[in-house]
């Protein structure tokens, strides 16, 4: 009896010593950045890296900070990018939220908000200098909404048209007014109020039916894609990531969403964040943010 | 690493009796304490140490923080009073009953401890949203819940019901059944010794684990955010409200951020002080 406890004991002890050898070996992996690598084979790219020096670790990783819009856009820049040798980390989110944990001192080398509002809070927050933001590529606002006689909802109202946005008993999801895109949403309903088409009381019309104000763009349009609300307005690069039918918003009464692209002030990786933004701005990743449905940087100057 | 050396030394001259070992056991063991409580107080130290004392009153009463508080406040209520009047009866069974597939039920039921809240929230969508298993019947019956103040009482009574049951169930448990034989013996009915004997003696207990449900259901996320929806005044609680305003008004969060933390300070003492009188009260 007494020795199968001392046994029992002992295999404790074993499992716990394990247990607390592996949470060490865990905590300290963590802690410690990845080893500067040992010299390896240069990159494919033996131009863009001196024949003597190895391309070090801040050459072939960046964190790029990107609004949720770009996603698609910006996997593809990326998974090009790999092909060079450049490995793209990235965090996606409502660019307010990104600009917030940036400002909080979140390790980041590239951030691409999806307004200047953010890219300014972010440059006030002293994480990015003045005037090394750039513009990336424009964007439009569109409504989504379930197509007719899809699903079991019973209870949707479809809409057909921008008008049908005041129709009494639908149910609207907009991003928050802290989110780029919920902004430019309340910008476009002031344009459509100013016009007598639609008349002065069409904002409020519109707000009284907004049933929730999500924190993300990719948020909105998933409440709409499940069924729980009947119309959001997104940017028309997320409507076409949907099968979910859209209502085009005519340019005079959409504004035009302007992203910036920047490199942090204390990028961990300057050099692969310069790498990054070159190649965005380049024309092969402008016809690949075109692809995806953004309008030309150019456009938004 | 080194420490770890030292310390398997300890145990083994530990077992021959070596007073240096003892010695070294109980430095290695007061470090571990005091860099693990270290941890968990402070990052709330250090959010106190933020709060905008001077400008607290001002923040304090802005409408968005006033609409969160009311709604939490009036949400984990209701999900309050629902766990008591549903939950009390399913302790109960619990605590007194063997009946095939009980542990079985026992498991599920504390499923929403260990289920991820965001997962909870799918969950609750698929089953109750508009598209949901049930929705076509609560579409006929009229109830709209996505997006309502009834979306949140449900979310918050999904993930903390598991606390107030397990704990009630404990303490009915913990009333020796010698005791209702003699209420029995005495002509007391069923009710008659519910009320009279089982549930004074388990009262600390039931409450020690209200309370804690209560604290559950105020910190409530992750499902009522994706099942509920951000409405100010509406469904946007407290925990929601510091997510959207942690993005454009730092302060703002923090001050509700503190707000909940004094409160569940408040909430966590009270419980382990009637939890200490569950255990007198019964003697166990």
């Amino acid at each position: 009896m007494e020795e199968s406890m001392r046994l029992q004991y002992r295999v404790v002890r074993i499992i716990a010593g394990v247990l607390a050898l592996s949470v060490l070996t865990i905590l300290t992996g963590c802690a410690q950045r990845p080893p500067a690598s040992a010299p390896q084979a240069t990159s494919t790219r033996g131009a863009a890296t001196p024949a003597t020096q190895a391309p070090s670790d801040s050459q072939r990783t960046v964190v790029v900070f990107a609004a949720s819009s770009l996603k698609e856009a910006f996997e593809e820049l990326g998974s090009n990018l790999e092909k060079q040798g450049v490995e793209v980390e990235y965090n996606l989110g409502g660019s307010q939220a990104l600009a917030a944990q940036l400002a909080q001192g979140a390790r980041a080398d590239v951030f691409a908000s999806a307004d200047l509002r953010n890219m300014q809070s972010a440059i006030d927050a002293g994480v990015i200098v003045s005037g090394t933001q750039r513009v990336l590529a424009t964007n439009r606002l569109v409504v989504v909404t379930q197509g007719a006689g899809t699903g079991t909802g019973t209870g949707t109202v479809a809409i057909t048209d921008l008008h049908d946005l005041m129709r009494p008993g639908l149910r609207l999801v907009l991003a928050d007014r802290t989110v780029p895109v919920g902004n430019y949403s309340l910008q476009m309903l002031d344009r459509l109020a100013a016009d007598p088409a639609y008349g002065p009381g069409f904002k409020e019309r519109v707000l009284a039916n907004v049933v929730s104000y999500e924190n993300n763009v990719r948020q909105v349009l998933a409440k709409v894609q499940l069924g729980e609300a009947d119309a959001g307005i997104v940017y028309a690069t997320d409507a076409s990531t949907t099968t979910l039918r859209t209502i085009p918003v005519p340019d005079r009464y959409s504004p035009l969403a302007r992203y910036y692209i920047a490199p942090l002030k204390d990028a961990p990786h300057p050099q692969a964040a310069s790498r990054f933004i070159a190649y965005a701005l380049s024309d092969e990743g402008q016809q690949i943010l075109q692809n995806h449905g953004f309008g030309r940087a150019q456009e938004g100057k | 690493m080194l420490r770890l050396q030292t310390e398997s030394a300890a145990y083994t001259q530990a077992e021959q009796g070596a007073s240096w070992g003892r010695i070294a056991g109980a430095l290695a063991l007061a470090t571990a304490v005091a860099l693990f409580a270290g941890f968990l107080v402070l990052p709330i130290v250090a959010l106190l140490l933020r709060v905008p004392v001077s400008a607290l009153g001002e923040y304090a009463t802005r409408p968005v923080v006033l609409d969160a508080l009311k709604l939490s406040l009036f949400t984990s209520l209701c999900s309050l009073g629902l766990m008591l009047a549903l939950g009390t009866p399913v302790a109960f069974v619990l605590a007194r009953h063997r009946f095939a597939g009980k542990s079985l039920l026992e498991t599920l039921i504390e499923m929403p401890v260990v289920l991820p809240p965001a997962v909870a929230g799918v969950a609750l969508l698929l089953a109750f949203g508009r598209r949901g298993l049930l929705g076509p019947l609560l579409d006929t019956a009229g109830v709209e819940l996505a997006f309502t103040t009834a979306a949140v009482v449900l979310a918050q009574t999904f993930v903390a019901s598991p606390f107030y049951l397990r704990s009630a169930q404990a303490a009915f448990q913990s009333v020796p059944v010698e005791l209702e034989q003699v209420a029995a013996t005495e002509g007391a009915g069923r009710w008659a010794r519910f009320w009279n004997v089982i549930l004074p003696l388990s009262l600390p207990g039931i409450t020690g684990g209200a309370i804690i449900a209560w604290a559950r259901a105020l910190a409530e996320f992750g499902a009522t955010i994706l099942f509920a929806g951000n409405f100010q005044g509406r469904t946007q609680t407290m925990p929601l409200a510091i997510y959207t305003q942690m993005e454009s008004d730092l302060n703002a969060a923090i001050i509700m951020s503190a707000i909940l933390v004094c409160s569940s300070f408040a909430l966590l003492v009270t419980f382990r002080w009637l939890s200490r009188s569950q255990m007198e009260s019964t003697g166990t």
